[in-house]
């Protein structure tokens, strides 16, 4: 029913157009978004860099949005609708729009298409993505210091590799400082339902977890921890208003750089298609001031950010699968294409993967 | 027993607002109307509540705000179907369509800012009790608020002449006419009130539960508060305890994925084959646990068939124009 209600509303009214005006010797950038801007989270952090990106190249280009589009034949209506509107440039920012975007690109040769986090391209349609894995490292390894009990709490929505990535790399970190670290790990089957995520919240903590992170999308769980005096971490935006006294950091996607660099690109003519996995090096996954814990705490993370920046990978061996099987060999990183198709546990996690 | 308490008082924040929500639709389908608004009338509660609450800074005008909100948006449905008698489920699935966009348009300027959570009550010594005292003494509001609500709307409904006249409209509106009764001013205070209480939900997402504003954060509550009335067969109790028994397993089964079955290794054998079978359970069917059983639960309780076909509003859904 309500995935019915959702594709009836952006039919019929939820697809709103920003900023019309054309000026022929402007290039026209656009972008689509699969939720609406006002989530404070995945769509939001692209919209803020959709407005760095016009704030950086000024008059040199124009910019439009469409929100809370359906993945599905609505958005090939709406990348089709963009492109007809004198678009030079679109980028389609959620995995689900990709068999969209390669249609519509197929129709429209001259315009410069980019799919974020999907893995098909043609001529005219690159793809990119961060690789929001090396942050989560970075979070185990503080969650392990900060921790009193040893144990963190971790909210998660579906079972896709992008989020098992982020749970075995979080894992991972944590235990480089504490072997026996443990993870409480609960799916709330759902991307976005604020309620569900602080009822989960308050349910690890009285568990307990006396840590906190999440793969779901609003700043609920750490509103949780904030109130009970513990500790936790934001996802996608920083979060420290929502919690000043309970957020070490946050790992938060930084599209602006790319999204400049690109449409210079394409004001130079120099654009091409490419196939991009970006990280903290390429500054397109940020980790907020790391704050509420002590300094040396602190200088670790800063040092194991600097490490991953300098092109460590946090999947390097030995690593073991959960069931004790070997994974990666002493030395060993985990190649790409591996970590993209990711769908199990390393070891020490105590919880079944929904398959 | 601080989780027992804990665990207690995070299910009556979760099953707050799907029963104040709930009350209101069954007053509005007692009187025969149906209102499929349920969810857009608490998402524009919603960010009425937060936007009052921020502006003036205090969210006790932001849950006032809330309630004016959901009723004056109701209002709009009632116009369209009591007095233009136009369908009542086309219209109320618009406005719930228009109250999810409007909301999201008017709250804006809101996204990102913390709010401001509504004081939990807190009476000297009685607040203090071990156990009772922070399950009894030491809520939030619109808890106190939604209790009572369900007791006033039971004795309203079956102790008082206004009561009475209502449910005989809702059971036979060309009749109540023909008595004198004023079928569509009745239906207009039903729905008005109705929308009251789907804002007050609303006003508890966004100032309680979770004091933010996010757009589409009532995230379905509307539907199930809307399902709720059907299964718990229109009456007043009967939702009350279909709330419960949905945010009991609801939270319930949150806590049994978090759980440690270690914890349980010098449990009775049976406890420990239970928690170990709900351990086994992969999360999607634990996440469907809360909608299965709160059906199966209404369902055995109005078994009666024909209790339950004297409780469902017959003219429900069917526009009414006076001298037809």
């Amino acid at each position: 029913m309500k995935k019915l209600l959702i594709a009836l509303m952006t039919t019929a009214a939820g697809v709103s157009l920003a900023a019309n005006a054309e000026a022929a010797d402007k290039l026209k950038a656009c972008w689509v978004y699969v939720g609406p801007i006002g989530d404070f989270g995945y769509s939001y952090q692209h919209d803020q860099g959709r407005l760095e990106a016009q704030k950086e190249l000024g008059d040199k280009i124009e910019t439009a949005y469409l929100e809370n589009v359906a993945e599905g034949p609505d958005a090939d209506r709406a990348f089709e609708r963009l492109a007809r509107e004198n678009c030079k440039m679109i980028f389609g920012t959620s995995f689900g729009f990709m068999d969209s975007m390669v249609k519509v690109a197929k129709k429209f040769p001259k315009v410069m298409f980019e799919h974020a986090t999907g893995y098909k391209t043609a001529d005219n349609l690159g793809v990119y993505n961060a690789r929001f894995y090396e942050g989560r490292y970075v979070m185990g390894q503080i969650a392990a210091k900060v921790s009193k009990k040893g144990v963190a709490g971790y909210i998660v929505s579906f079972p896709i590799p992008e989020v098992v990535m982020g749970i075995d790399a979080f894992m991972l970190g944590a235990q480089s400082v504490n072997p026996n670290f443990k993870l409480k790990i609960v799916w709330v089957n759902s991307w976005f339902d604020p309620g569900k995520e602080a009822d989960a919240a308050k349910a690890l903590f009285d568990q307990g977890a006396d840590i906190i992170t999440q793969h779901t999308d609003s700043t609920a769980a750490l509103q949780v921890a904030e109130e009970r005096g513990l500790h936790g971490f934001g996802q996608s935006s920083d979060m420290i208003k929502f919690a000043p006294k309970a957020q070490l950091t946050a790992n938060t996607d930084n599209w602006g750089p790319y999204y400049v660099k690109r449409i210079k690109e394409a004001l130079d003519g120099t654009w091409k298609p490419d196939n991009v996995w970006l990280g903290i090096k390429d500054g397109a996954v940020e980790l907020s001031p790391f704050t509420n814990m002590p300094d040396d705490v602190k200088a670790m993370a800063e040092a194991t950010k600097k490490k991953i920046a300098d092109g460590w990978n946090p999947f390097t061996g030995p690593v073991a699968k959960q069931d004790g099987s070997a994974w990666l060999k002493d030395g060993e990183v985990a190649d790409d294409a591996t970590l993209l198709g990711l769908n199990f546990y390393v070891k020490g996690i105590d919880d079944k993967l929904p398959q | 027993m601080d989780i027992a308490v804990n665990i207690l008082l995070t299910i009556a924040t979760a099953a707050t607002p799907l029963l104040v929500a709930a009350i209101g639709e069954l007053v509005v389908e007692r009187s025969g109307v149906l209102n499929l608004g349920v969810e857009g009338m608490m998402i524009m509660g919603a960010v009425a509540g937060f936007g009052a609450s921020y502006l003036t800074g205090s969210p006790w005008a932001g849950l006032l705000a809330a309630m004016v909100v959901g009723a004056l948006f109701s209002l709009l449905f009632a116009v369209m179907t009591l007095s233009l008698a136009t369908n009542q489920v086309a219209t109320g699935l618009s406005l719930t369509l228009l109250g999810l966009g409007l909301s999201g348009m008017m709250g804006t300027g809101f996204v990102g800012l913390p709010g401001e959570r509504l004081p939990y009550l807190y009476i000297p010594f009685l607040s203090d009790l071990p156990v009772v005292g922070k399950l009894l003494f030491g809520q939030d509001p619109v808890f106190y608020i939604s209790i009572a609500l369900t007791a006033a709307v039971a004795w309203f409904l079956f102790r008082t002449r206004a009561g009475l006249t209502l449910r005989s409209i809702g059971d036979s509106h060309t009749s109540a006419h023909a008595l004198g009764i004023k079928v569509i001013r009745y239906r207009y205070l039903a729905v008005l009130f109705g929308g009251a209480c789907a804002g007050l939900a609303g006003g508890q997402l966004s100032l309680v539960y979770t004091p933010q504003w996010v757009e589409n954060m009532s995230a379905g509550r509307g539907w199930i508060a809307l399902a709720l009335v059907v299964f718990a067969s229109w009456r007043p109790w009967r939702v009350f305890a279909g709330a419960y028994i949905f945010g009991m397993i609801w939270i319930g089964q949150l806590h049994v994925q978090a759980i440690d079955l270690q914890q349980f290794a010098g449990a009775p054998w049976l406890l420990y084959k239970v928690m170990e079978l709900l351990k086994s359970l992969p999360s999607q069917y634990l996440a469907m646990l809360p909608y299965l059983a709160t059906i199966v639960v209404l369902v055995l309780i109005s078994r009666n068939k024909r209790l339950t076909m004297m409780n469902t509003p017959a003219s429900l859904g069917q526009p009414f124009v006076p001298d037809r």
